[in-house]
């Protein structure tokens, strides 16, 4: 089958590998009919986050139809058209039975480095790392689904792959920002970086009702679709002091929620803090950039929260602690858990409150998914969400 | 209705025609690098620049640091812009051999033509680079109509207050908006 194949920094090529096969009585095999480059796929693109391998497929938001089912496994048949959250569950350890299947306890099979790395393992993940278990990717034309009777999201027929699809991965992932936010009708929420978490998480706290959201970014094209969502923007290109324009549109309070939807890869030459990150990146004395994070507990409102979707993967440096704890600040994070609202947020999609294709800026077929990482990755073309039919 | 998407035809290479350069001009940074660290006394002759080898060993060093540095970033346009800085280290550097009566300075002149040669590249790749990079105009692309509410952004606002939060998503009660002398519910 063909598949976009991680080769090294910035170099993924659609190549043709094996098709996959049932290893496990839980599995399942999908033809996947659609999947998508996730803004967290460019953290491996640039090699940033550790673990990768020559080889690796990538790709953690895909759905498909099923078309192998493990001989255990009772919940899926042939013909099932599903959508497979990014996070691989067992659904049955403690922590999947608390609705935490992020860190379900049982799917990553290399428990071993995650224990090195992160003190405890995490869930297996989908074509993310080595770290979190290495398993092949959905951006391919088949998939194999391990422990697929509890990873999936039985989709109906009838609504298209383009509304269901980030039922995968960065709509929940959007949703659990923003329902980490607890958010309140008097509540303004600042939300940084509007990539597609950013969008769904803006429309997340819009329909949570908040009574502000305001985002921030640099770029035109995802700052027009921030204030269609309904959210007032913040142009970095024309405010550089993000904490003192915060500070002027509140008040002087400052927001009650913030959410990070950056991460690790922060823009890099436009702040003095950034610029040290990137300095202290280049000999390996910090792993990620923590720009916002210092904003976020700069601005935020004494007492307030921050939510934290944006990936980050190692080591940061230089972050205000003191003012969080000062402030009483609570911080919210984690890997999505996926299955705890993807029915909620089915129900939604079929009632018509939220379109999540609204996000869609290019659909390709795999052979141009290399080409589309770097447009992606340097936001070219108006390039916002790239969803893929192999 | 599902949001119309824009559907590209795009050219399926992994790197721009000015990536590519990039990595040619890395490899020959650090061929370059190499042989002025390796074989300084031989240059220096050839170029009747006796007397600078330990000078032209240094920028094999910077050669080489500058060349790995274009090949393992994920974006050389820095990197290339510091050659074309080196480069004209380096122009400079041959410039003070044509003074006085250097017996080499046919070699000499054709080291300084290829040398302008290789900043050319470099230039026109640091441009590139940087242009490959640079944000569209505002405008450019139009998604003022893309809200994701298909009933319309006044219906949506609030659309979800029937979801209950979790009891562990909750923030504490001293940390919610207060009522009437306590917590909100």
């Amino acid at each position: 089958m063909k598949a976009l194949v991680w080769h090294g920094t910035a170099d993924i090529r659609c190549d043709t590998v094996p098709d996959p096969t049932i290893e496990d009585g839980r599995d399942a095999i999908i033809k996947v009919t659609s999947c998508a480059i996730c803004g967290s796929d460019l953290h491996l693109y640039d090699h940033f986050m550790p673990g990768m391998k020559s080889g690796d497929i990538m790709g953690h938001e895909t759905m498909g139809e099923v078309v192998e089912v493990g001989r255990d496994n009772k919940a899926l048949k042939v013909g099932d058209r599903i959508v497979v959250p990014f996070t691989i569950i067992c659904g049955q350890c403690d922590q999947c039975k608390r609705g935490n299947f992020s860190v379900c306890e049982r799917t990553n099979r290399n428990k071993t480095l995650a224990d090195a790395a992160f003190g405890h393992t995490t869930a297996g993940l989908f074509g993310y790392t080595h770290l979190t278990g290495g398993y092949p990717g959905g951006q391919a034309e088949y998939l194999r689904v391990p422990f697929a009777d509890a990873t999936h999201i039985k989709v109906p027929k009838g609504i298209p792959d383009e509304k269901l699809l980030f039922l995968s991965d960065i709509f929940p992932t959007g949703w659990q920002a923003a329902v980490q936010c607890d958010i309140q009708p008097e509540d303004t929420v600042a939300i940084w970086g509007c990539g597609p978490v950013g969008q769904m998480a803006i429309r997340s706290a819009i329909l949570l009702g908040a009574k502000r959201v305001i985002a921030i970014d640099r770029v035109p094209e995802r700052l027009t679709m921030a204030r269609a969502g309904g959210a007032e923007t913040i142009d970095l290109n024309e405010e550089s002091n993000v904490v003192a324009t915060l500070n002027d549109m509140t008040n002087g309070k400052g927001p009650e929620k913030c959410i990070d939807s950056v991460g690790m890869e922060a823009h890099a030459t436009t702040s003095l803090d950034s610029l040290y990150d990137r300095a202290k990146q280049a000999v390996m004395l910090e792993s990620d950039r923590p720009h916002v994070l210092r904003q976020m507990i700069m601005v935020c409102r004494p007492a307030g929260v921050l939510s934290i979707p944006g990936v980050y993967g190692g080591l940061i440096d230089k972050v205000p602690f003191g003012a969080a704890m000062n402030k009483g600040l609570t911080f919210r994070m984690g890997q999505t858990h996926v299955n705890r609202w993807t029915d909620d947020l089915l129900r939604r999609i079929e009632e018509g409150q939220i379109d999540p294709s609204f996000v869609i800026t290019h659909t390709v077929g795999l052979e141009q998914g290399p080409e589309m990482y770097r447009t992606f990755r340097d936001k070219q073309d108006g390039c916002i969400k790239v969803m893929i039919r192999p | 209705m599902t949001q119309p998407a824009m559907t590209r035809t795009v050219n399926p290479r992994a790197r721009s025609a000015h990536d590519a350069l990039a990595r040619g001009l890395g490899w020959f940074s650090i061929g370059l690098g190499l042989a002025e660290i390796l074989a300084p006394r031989a240059l220096c002759r050839s170029l009747g620049l006796e007397g600078r080898e330990t000078l032209v060993q240094a920028y094999g060093v910077r050669e080489v640091a500058t060349g790995a540095a274009i090949l393992m970033s994920h974006d050389p346009t820095p990197w290339i812009w510091g050659r074309v800085a080196g480069d004209a280290v380096d122009l400079a550097t041959l410039a003070t051999g044509f003074e006085g009566d250097n017996p080499r300075a046919g070699n000499l002149a054709l080291a300084t033509a290829a040398v302008a040669g290789v900043t050319l590249a470099d230039i026109v790749c640091a441009q590139g680079l940087t242009a490959d990079k640079r944000p569209a105009p505002s405008g450019r692309f139009e998604y003022h109509n893309r809200s994701g509410f298909p009933r319309g952004l006044a219906a949506a606002h609030g659309a979800a207050r029937d979801f209950a939060v979790p009891r562990d998503f909750r923030i504490p009660g001293p940390l919610r908006p207060w009522r009437d002398g306590r917590p909100a519910a």
